[in-house]
């Protein structure tokens, strides 16, 4: 051993990640740093959380910790010490060993990494039983241990089952069971409930702060949100580019942020506002823009699978409507409806008091120009063959007669309006960044010179900083176009900051409705209740407050 | 790292620049067959049909580099007329069934529905059938010309081709660029062109290839079967057929336009294969 630190045992970390670099090379054989000098410590029964944007090198870093790297990318520097061994040094073979059974992987996505065709009692015994490290019978016995610590229904039937019949929360726990079935000395957690409704998320969230904490396992927890990482973590290590940006105990780092870059994630952080700014008051003679009333819609040649049931929603010049609900709620097929892209079963769109025919193909051009549609995922909403000039421009053209001469002049101005350089007009979608190209999907919209935009989750794929740029943008360009937002989403604290009125949807219904501070003030609804009590807080010992609280409410909605 | 923007000429010089030996001896081999059958009058050394010997399966000698064959012709002239006969019938048959295959594939896709699964099923019912088995009942019935020739094959291939585009359609139609166009309220025939063609290219491209040789092997076969070109012409298929007794003298003569078969159908794919890997393997825009 070269390491001369090794004086204590008792004082040496279990894992020690020094100067860690990692690299990836491109098709010309250029090299590029993504993570750089990384290094820090974690004791047994400690959490860290690596915290930054994509493309910060957080997964990058886990990754490396288990000798691991994707493809393309490898370790240039550094040493990572579990107990006494430097794991980039093992050999293939023993690096097989140790993952699996003394590092395990948490991935993001556990509906994806589940084998379908599987029981999932075999999946999460696998590794034990084949390694002979158990024997079956004790290992199904370790499973459903673990299920109950994890406080899974059923613990001694639910690993029977198939991963398509269990919920997504249940199996995100059921694949923290198959990390823990070795008992690892280091747990790895890769994002574990960014892909998970948020009043799930902090059941997950619980069940994995207990499971660290009585089985003494060190875990790297990798984020993006930094308010979700307060409730876990002991350690924060913040990344930007692969660089370590500030590192330090989580109170120090949420009570007192040294670097800039802290201090904007902390900034941008999904947290309810102070207070809610209560809307001016609508003048009630003013004729609505846009009224859905009494509908009724769903799926299948007879529209047989309901999604919709009885939603009034009526929407005003100039006013930003908060729609939201968790996924399965009915919130983007309400999008579609209105802009024609299903019918209902019952009831209507009116625009001006006019009633809209149901499908795109029987509404006016005029009709079509005045709803517009701005989908979530921008990278795949932009067609990627197309330059932005056509992208933007064909909405002019098509919709106010323009000649691609004119239209060109107007896409350099909306280019600049929405905050990027003229000269993109020229680029391909994949040349962007997800920001701006989130910005063309807007200004796509815009180039319509439409009265409402429908936001379907605009801002949910985009980094905190990022998406908090858009939303700004949003309001300026309310207040300089009047324009109107049906803001559809997940986040209820961010549409508690944007909009006038909201719109709370569960099972296809709308369970509540109104004025912004009158829908969230209590009393309020037992959903929207739930909902606000999932949207995590700045501070240690939230979590804990908040299971006891979601518990109560989900018994109350159950016995409604 | 800011992307410049992306024109033919940087995206034509980044193709070169991924070029791998072996795919680079394939193209320029393939554009030398082309060269030779565009211009074989005045690069054969003698006429197709023009008997120069008495001797049957000459071997190669100074005056006749690859030897004669069993008429006494000069096989060399043949080899070159017979590619050109081959790359122009293989040419018009993979332009008909390719368009006309892709044409009605992107019909379907964008249709939908009920009038997807008709021309589907009629299609699956045409593919069921064994190529070379219909193409040799329909020539027999008609009579072997060019004519019947070109469209029987071009026919078969279409059903094929039907199936890839329709297949890429499809997959494309579900994105949501797709459904941005349909809410703005575009026609069809505008989805069809602006929205899905750009992004089939590449694989379309890739499967003119394959169709392409496909139409190569299929013609040769046709012949050697005595059911394509018709005597005095020949293409490959006919050469390989008519001196097939050589091998029995001990001479090669009928090995020189089965290894150019052979050769024009593996170059033409190892381009495919490149062609088709570098589509796919572009780099994530973030690591």
């Amino acid at each position: 051993m070269r390491d001369t630190s090794q004086n204590d045992p008792a004082d040496e970390p279990l894992l020690k990640v020094r100067g860690l670099d990692v690299s990836v090379r491109d098709k010309k054989g250029r090299e590029f740093k993504i993570v750089d000098g990384i290094s820090f410590d974690v004791q047994p029964g400690e959490v860290i959380a690596l915290i930054g944007e994509s493309g910060s090198g957080k997964t990058t870093i886990s990754l490396g910790c288990m000798g691991y790297t994707r493809p393309g990318c490898h370790i240039t520097a550094g040493s990572v010490h579990l107990g006494g061994t430097n794991v980039l040094e093992q050999s293939l073979p023993r690096l097989q060993e140790l993952r699996g059974k003394e590092i395990t992987y948490v991935a993001q996505s556990a509906a994806a990494s589940f084998n379908g065709a599987m029981t999932i009692d075999a999946q999460v015994t696998e590794i034990p039983v084949i390694t002979g490290a158990m024997s079956r019978e004790e290992a199904l016995a370790k499973a459903a241990r673990l299920y109950s610590d994890l406080e899974l229904p059923d613990p001694e039937n639910i690993g029977k089952r198939y991963p398509h019949q269990v919920s997504g929360g249940q199996l995100q726990r059921l694949m923290a069971a198959m990390a823990m079935i070795s008992d690892p000395r280091l747990l790895i957690l890769d994002e574990p409930t960014t892909a998970l409704d948020v009043t799930t998320q902090i059941e997950v969230l619980h069940s994995f702060k207990k499971l660290i904490r009585d089985n003494n396992t060190a875990a790297i927890y990798v984020t993006h949100d930094l308010s979700l990482v307060a409730q876990v973590a002991d350690h924060i290590l913040v990344l930007k580019d692969g660089q370590m940006v500030e590192y330090g105990p989580t109170e120090q780092i949420i009570s007192d942020p040294q670097h800039d870059y802290t201090k904007a994630l902390m900034a941008a952080a999904h947290l309810m506002p102070e207070e809610i700014h209560a809307p001016p008051a609508a003048t009630a003679d003013e004729a609505p823009l846009l009224q859905v009333r009494n509908v009724t819609a769903g799926y299948g040649p007879a529209q047989e699978i309901i999604a919709l049931r009885d939603i009034d929603l009526t929407i005003h010049a100039g006013e930003t409507v908060g729609v939201i609900g968790e996924s399965g709620s009915g919130k983007t097929t309400l999008g579609r409806l209105i802009s024609g892209l299903m019918g209902a079963k019952q009831g209507g769109v009116f625009l001006d008091g006019q009633q809209l025919k149901h499908s795109v193909n029987q509404r006016s051009r005029d009709e079509l120009r005045q709803i517009q549609f701005a989908f979530q995922m921008a990278d795949v909403a932009l067609n990627p063959r197309q330059r932005l000039n056509k992208i933007l421009s064909r909405p002019m053209m098509f919709y106010r007669g323009l000649s691609q001469r004119e239209a060109t002049k107007e896409v350099a101005r909306l280019l600049e309006r929405v905050g990027l350089p003229a000269d993109f007009a020229w680029r391909f979608p994949p040349e962007l960044s997800g920001g701006q190209r989130q910005r063309v999907n807007l200004a796509r919209a815009l180039a319509a010179q439409p009265r409402l935009i429908i936001c379907d989750e605009i801002t949910s794929a985009l980094d905190t900083i990022v998406a908090q740029q858009i939303l700004d943008l949003l309001e300026d360009l309310q207040d300089e176009l009047g324009l109107s937002y049906m803001f559809i989403t997940h986040d209820i604290a961010t549409v508690s900051k944007i909009s006038e009125r909201i719109a709370v949807m569960r099972h296809g219904r709308i369970v509540a409705q109104g004025p912004v501070d009158q829908v969230l003030q209590p009393p309020c609804h037992e959903y929207t209740q739930l909902l606000l009590n999932s949207v995590p807080e700045m501070r240690t010992d939230w979590l804990d407050e908040a299971v006891v609280e979601r518990r109560k409410l989900v018994a109350a909605l159950d016995n409604a | 790292m800011t992307p410049g923007t992306r024109t033919w000429q940087g995206e034509l010089r980044e193709a070169l620049s991924d070029l791998t030996p072996g795919v680079t001896l394939c193209l320029l081999f393939l554009i030398a067959v082309f060269v030779i059958g565009a211009f074989a009058p005045w690069i054969a050394p003698y006429g197709e049909g023009e008997i120069l010997t008495n001797d049957s399966f000459l071997p190669p000698n100074s005056q006749m580099w690859l030897g004669s064959d069993y008429l006494g012709r000069d096989v060399l002239s043949r080899l070159i007329y017979g590619v050109r006969i081959t790359l122009f019938l293989a040419l018009i048959i993979t332009f008909l069934s390719f368009f006309s295959g892709v044409f009605l594939g992107f019909l379907a896709a964008a249709f939908g529905g009920r009038a997807d699964s008709w021309m589907s099923r009629v299609n699956d019912a045409l593919l069921s059938f064994p190529a070379l088995m219909l193409a040799l009942i329909v020539i027999n019935s008609l009579g072997s010309s060019f004519v019947v020739l070109v469209f029987t094959i071009a026919f078969i291939d279409m059903t094929r081709v039907f199936r890839v585009a329709r297949a890429l359609a499809v997959n494309i139609m579900v994105m949501d660029y797709v459904e941005a166009a349909v809410v703005r309220g575009e026609g069809k025939g505008w989805i069809i062109w602006h929205e899905v063609l750009p992004n089939a290219l590449t694989p379309l491209a890739a499967e003119f290839g394959i169709r392409f040789t496909y139409a190569i092997l299929f013609i040769s076969a046709l012949s050697f079967l005595g059911l394509g070109v018709q005597p005095p012409q020949s293409d490959l298929g006919v050469m390989v057929k008519e001196n097939m007794q050589a091998i029995l003298w001990g001479e090669y003569t009928t090995l020189y336009p089965a290894f150019g078969i052979a050769l024009i159908a593996i170059s033409m794919n190892v381009f495919v294969d490149w062609l088709l890997q570098r589509s796919s393997a572009k780099l994530p825009d973030e690591i």
